[in-house]
């Protein structure tokens, strides 16, 4: 027992960590002054301050923590802050003005190569990229809030970066103003979850040769051409908002080569199309509310097996569209506003098969002038009978069970 | 003027007709509302009336109006009354009667129902379209005496606007797609009082779907302040061109 005691304390001595303080009134003013000094544990405390330092490399394990967020200013020449080392954390700051470079792409804060790094509770503002982690494992992006002024795609940087990683936490962040809100590239069995991406450029979030990852419950509004998934396996989407991109190449959720993937709880709202599917199989799109979207969902002809069912397609100006006559995929037991069909038995599915692409919808999409005669009562009467008597349409588009109550969702 | 307009306005009330359109009006629009959770299906079913039957009954109602009370205008011209403010008057009646029966009808649930931009476009358009139609009915019904012929050319100018025209639009779109045709059929939606009211009322009502491709042309054209005064100025050019060709019809006119 006593021996067990002496161990303890002889560890203890190992673990001791001593906290360097850095500020305007301490001894210590220079943050590269003391993270020179910081030994392996330490912790880095930054007080409030405009700290123009240029470059600013952590290359051992410490916590560097801010205190009343603390300036870092990279003057629009420097990355602000580089992290070279595993297990890094950096808790506290407030980061503005990194440089601007195509080839260098200099960042708020980068992480080179390691793992188990920790960057939470930091504000980015005007920064070319945001957060960057290149080849990182098992670090975690938290409570960010990011921010940038971008006016084009090619001047301006993603708000959080992440290339050639595994095992990514980006939790509850904030981006707007940004080339790309969330940007994955390579990076595998990783989670985004709690995100609120809004106004970027071009994507909210962008996704790339990432398979096994999750996104969940974040929310991506107003961004120049919404979400864009891209060729990924095993993606799980659930309970994301899609709102408010409109454009003419703007999609609420783009599906580009996806497969085995599921898309489960999301909300698509005001979108100029809700899902733009292409080469996309094996998918099951379940439980989503599609709500007044110019095109709920556009499938092209090169999809198939995905699984559409129980969703809420509610005041769409079309549920769906598609730009050939080959259906492959199966819909089934989905509510749609427009269907006129009864339900004789009362057991809350309709007796007749519902068709939901329109002649319309067809019209269009091999003629986008056409929308001009949209709502004309000549259309709605050539409509009507096309629903009857599919002859533009392909016919096995069909809801064989739709349901005559919208779903609590 | 204002003695005349009343004297037609009550006519036209005495008629019943009026009042019979105003209750159908009234019930489609209540109907349509009540019976969906959203307004939108509801907006929907009103736009038909607007696109559909205002147009129908304004030119209709005018027409016969006017064939029946040829005697009653024969009377009024042996007064010493100029035929400007005769026609005038009847003119004024008419419209202001049409539209009266659809702020009534159509109005009142447009506005306790949805009375946000889309609803009010919907008013102001609705009444415009009825100003146009009758419009178009004094216009029709001085080309000839002859009631029958006057009533067939009125169905068939109804027929042409509310149906042809737009399978003529279609027609040509599907025609000319190898070309960039975009403009030009905004340009081709002024000749028909009735597209012009849809494409107004659908870049409020479809405004996501009028984001995509071309919609965006025709939002950046017609959305626009200035598309918008253009817009209505032509629907009011509607108004005001039929109704001048048939005044200077009808002052030279040998009754």
């Amino acid at each position: 027992m006593k021996n067990l005691f002496y161990l303890i304390l002889l560890f203890s001595s190992f673990l001791q960590a001593n906290v360097i303080e850095v500020g305007v009134n301490k001894p210590i003013k220079s943050i590269k002054k003391a993270i020179a000094l910081a030994k392996v544990g330490d912790t880095v405390l930054v007080h409030k301050g405009l700290y123009k330092e240029g470059n600013i490399v952590i290359n051992k394990k410490i916590v560097f923590l801010g205190k009343d967020f603390p300036v870092l200013d990279g003057q629009k020449k420097y990355e602000v802050l580089s992290v070279k080392s595993d297990g890094v954390i950096v808790d506290g700051f407030k980061i503005i003005n990194s440089g601007y470079g195509t080839l260098e792409d200099p960042c708020g804060i980068k992480v080179y190569n390691k793992s188990h790094v920790t960057i939470q509770n930091n504000i980015l503002n005007d920064n070319f990229f945001g957060i960057y982690i290149q080849n990182g494992t098992n670090c975690i992006v938290k409570n960010n809030k990011i921010k940038a002024y971008g006016k084009e795609e090619q001047r301006i940087g993603n708000g959080i970066h992440c290339w050639k990683s595994d095992s990514l936490q980006v939790i509850a962040n904030t981006v707007s103003g940004h080339r790309d809100g969330i940007y994955f590239e390579f990076v595998t069995n990783s989670i985004i979850w709690r995100n609120f991406s809004s106004k970027n450029i071009r994507y909210g979030l962008h996704f790339m040769f990432s398979n096994d990852d999750a996104y969940i419950s974040n929310v991506f509004k107003n961004n120049g051409a919404g979400v864009a998934v891209m060729f990924t396996r095993r993606v799980k989407m659930f309970n994301n908002y899609f709102e408010e991109n409109w454009g003419d190449a703007a999609y609420g959720l783009l599906l580009k080569e996806i497969s085995d993937s599921y898309i489960i709880g999301n909300k698509f709202k005001k979108n100029t199309s809700g899902i733009h599917m292409e080469g996309t199989s094996r998918i099951l799109i379940e439980k989503n509310i599609f709500e007044a979207n110019g095109w709920g969902m556009k499938i092209q002809a090169s999809c198939m097996d995905n699984e559409i069912k129980n969703n809420n397609f509610v005041g769409n100006t079309f549920d769906i569209s598609t730009n050939g006559s080959l259906v492959l995929n199966t819909f089934n037991s989905n509510y749609w506003d427009k269907y006129e069909g009864y339900d004789l038995d009362k057991n809350g599915v309709g007796d007749v098969h519902y068709h939901p692409l329109s002649l319309f919808a067809v019209l269009t999409e091999n003629n986008p002038s056409a929308m001009l005669l949209f709502r004309s009562f000549m259309i709605t009467l050539l409509d009507k009978s096309e629903k009857i008597l599919p002859s533009i349409t392909p016919d096995n588009f069909v809801d064989k069970t739709p349901l005559m109550h919208s779903l609590s969702l | 003027m204002n003695r005349i307009i009343k004297i037609i306005l009550l006519d036209i009330l005495k008629n019943k007709i009026i009042i019979g359109y105003t209750l159908i009006l009234g019930l489609l629009s209540w109907s349509s509302f009540g019976l969906e959770d959203n307004s939108a299906k509801g907006l929907l079913t009103i736009l038909n009336v607007i696109l559909f039957t205002v147009p129908l009954v304004s030119i209709l109602f005018a027409t016969i109006y006017l064939y029946n009370s040829s005697e009653f205008i024969e009377l009024l011209l042996s007064q010493p009354i100029k035929r400007k403010k005769i026609w005038l008057s009847l003119f004024f009646g008419l419209s202001l009667s049409m539209v009266l029966a659809f702020i009534i009808g159509a109005g009142i649930p447009l506005l306790i129902y949805a009375a946000d931009s889309i609803g009010i476009m919907m008013l102001i358009v609705g009444c415009l379209i009825s100003v146009v139609f009758v419009a178009l009915a004094f216009l029709c019904s001085i080309l000839t005496r002859d009631k029958a012929k006057g009533i067939g050319i009125v169905i068939m100018t109804w027929l042409y606007f509310a149906l042809l025209f737009d399978g003529i639009v279609l027609f040509l779109l599907f025609q000319l797609s190898d070309y960039p045709i975009e403009k030009a059929m905004v340009l081709i939606t002024a000749f028909s009082p009735i597209d012009l009211a849809r494409i107004q009322i659908l870049l409020h009502l479809d405004q996501s779907a009028m984001m995509g491709y071309t919609g965006a042309i025709f939002k950046d054209f017609f959305g626009t302040t200035l598309g918008l005064i253009l817009s209505f100025s032509l629907l009011c050019l509607w108004v005001v061109i039929p109704f001048f060709i048939s005044l200077r019809k009808f002052k030279y006119k040998d009754l």
